[in-house]
């Protein structure tokens, strides 16, 4: 009898050849493989050593995005070294104010049913159009880069059913804490998520970005959602129609656990220092009057032109707060270029924010925005562990753009509901 | 035979907090960065530990970034193994890639700082030699520790010229 499969063990049974199901190792051929500036410098490093003298994989990608422009001598020199092997192998290095990886590769390359590996943990991003994108190390990719190919443990997947309609002022970054609020920080470790439910339907790509971009913190492989008329739709617009193909999970597919969450009843959500999972009702948290020194809108979770135009929905209507500074950044040279024609810029601008290069920004933590002791951040991004910003003094607090813009107008944790 | 001290540490222990961030820029020189390992945990512990002491954490350990950085830290700065309840899939798989050996262990937590650990990775079995226990764990898949025993993959593919068989 022929079993229903999972959207992943289609996506590994399409690039090994062979009918595969959850639990087996397989050697699968990879059609993206990246690395960025802070993996990219060992992964060229360990490619050389493997004695590799060619790029096998279709398509390979480096990134200066992490600490870029370079803030640093060190830094500098080792993506020179990256731009000297880009050079060298023909591979494409997309450099400072390029954008973040995830976001460039959902925008120019991600194809329903990729494989797509990134020595970078935030790969599985990809999954906001229907491939398989998960991260690795660097000797993982450096072995990608060189035979085209590498070993994988096909996943199980949990079935994340998302249904109803999101309430307004709640958002997609609000379903994904949802999500790690249920789950854990390990609730879904070596597994794929695979979402599904009237609301996945509804959502654009965008948002859909966003809820994959964080399947990893739940320790999940990939997030995959489901591609269809909404992914036809992103890939017209980002004017490669012609990479959509519909690809969705069989009804009889086998989960390893079901999990339905009726979207309708989320509540704007904050995670609080210093895991992703300590997640709170903003409604709860804005009692405690915490205040917030520095707020920033961006990153590959966040910082594509909706996020930027649902944060200014607020805070045109409000102002900032004068103590509280504003950092904006643009996932993408494309988004920045929209956000600047749309007037979205000029209007941050014009309410007091700092706007960054596209590209990581403070969520590395060596730059642009690294805050003082005892201080506390109010970030899009997607990791609140301690230090991650570059203070292990300071606390970082996550939620979406309309909390992050909340914040920005009282300078304290703050529902968005009554701002919008 | 792995032995060691051990030097205990909770749940959730993250990439950041084995190879923080701000030292992004000292990625290249991984010695430097070994100084600063898990600082943010237990200040000077890159100082404090004795070439061979063991890792034993809780659940979750080596979640969040990819960086292999962290994996490979581990081993420069002397750490023979790393116990836990359980292991980020990530982590993991640079840890193995890198030749450091992992245990999963569900009784970590009777495990005290300090105690002198006995690891056998093959016969699956983890001695404390202070307490004079015994615990059995679920040896590392066979595919796996054929790249450990080559001390991680690079070596392995460099002698081989393939992927262990699974």
């Amino acid at each position: 009898m022929r079993m229903g499969k999972t959207l992943t063990e289609k996506i590994f049974s399409e690039h090994t050849g062979r009918e595969v199901k959850a639990g087996e190792i397989v050697l699968a051929s990879v059609d993206i493989a990246m690395a960025q500036d802070g993996t990219g410098p060992l992964m060229i490093k360990e490619f050389q050593e493997l004695g590799f003298k060619e790029v096998k994989v279709p398509k390979a990608f480096l990134f200066i995005d992490h600490a870029s422009p370079s803030p640093r001598r060190e830094l500098s020199n080792s993506q020179k070294l990256m731009r000297e092997f880009g050079k060298q192998m023909g591979v494409v290095v997309f450099d400072m104010g390029d954008g973040i990886s995830h976001q460039v590769l959902a925008e120019r390359f991600v194809r329903p049913g990729d494989l797509v590996v990134g020595a970078d943990s935030h790969t599985c991003t990809a999954g906001g159009l229907g491939a398989f994108g998960t991260g690795m190390g660097s000797t993982d990719v450096a072995i990608v880069f060189g035979l085209g190919k590498n070993w994988f443990k096909v996943p199980e997947a949990i079935r994340v059913v998302l249904e109803g309609k999101l309430p307004e002022g709640v958002y997609a970054k609000d379903v994904i804490l949802e999500i790690a609020r249920i789950l854990g920080s390990d609730g879904a470790t070596y597994k794929a998520l695979e979402f599904q439910g009237s609301c996945v339907e509804g959502m654009d790509v965008d948002d859909r970005l966003t809820i994959s971009n964080m399947a990893v913190e739940v320790g999940a492989k990939a997030g995959l959602m489901p591609s269809d008329e909404k992914t036809r739709e992103y890939l017209k617009k980002m004017g490669r129609e012609e990479d959509y193909r519909e690809l969705k999970p069989d009804p009889d597919a086998i989960y390893e656990q079901e999990i339905v969450i009726d979207v309708s009843k989320l509540e704007p959500l904050v995670a609080l220092p210093h895991y992703v999972d300590n997640v709170k009702r903003v409604s709860e948290v804005e009692k405690e009057k915490i205040k917030i020194d520095q707020v920033f809108i961006g990153t590959c979770t966040n910082g594509r032109l909706k996020d930027l135009e649902i944060a200014l929905k607020i805070l045109r209507k409000h102002g900032k707060h004068p103590d509280v500074r504003l950092i904006v950044g643009p996932a993408s040279r494309r988004v920045y270029a929209e956000a600047l024609e749309k007037g979205l810029i000029k209007e941050f601008v014009e309410l007091g924010a700092a706007i960054i290069p596209p590209g990581c920004g403070p969520c590395v933590g060596i730059h642009l925005g690294v805050m003082a002791d005892g201080e506390r951040v109010l970030s899009t991004q997607n990791r609140n562990f301690k230090g991650r910003m570059g203070n292990p003094e300071g606390e970082i607090y996550l939620g979406s753009p309309a909390v992050a813009a909340a914040a920005a107008v009282t300078g304290y944790i703050t529902d968005p509901r009554r701002l919008l | 035979m792995i032995r060691g001290r051990a030097w205990k540490l909770g749940d959730d222990i993250s990439t950041d907090h084995i190879a923080p961030g701000r030292y992004f820029h000292l990625r290249n020189d991984l010695e430097k960065l070994a100084e600063h390992l898990l600082e943010d945990v237990i200040e000077g512990f890159a100082q404090k530990i004795n070439k061979g002491d063991v890792i034993v954490a809780g659940k979750n350990f080596g979640l969040g970034s990819s960086r292999e950085h962290a994996a490979r830290i581990i081993k420069i700065a002397g750490i023979s193994c790393v116990i836990a309840k359980s292991f980020a899939r990530i982590f993991y798989r640079n840890a193995i890639n890198v030749g450091l050996p992992l245990v999963e262990l569900k009784e970590t937590d009777e495990i005290n700082q300090g105690d002198e650990l006995e690891v056998d990775l093959e016969r699956g079995v983890v001695r404390n030699l202070t307490m004079g226990r015994e615990y059995r764990f679920t040896p590392i898949p066979k595919f796996l520790l054929e790249i450990l025993k080559e001390d991680g993959i690079v070596n392995y593919l460099k002698k081989h010229g393939t992927f262990p068989e699974v």
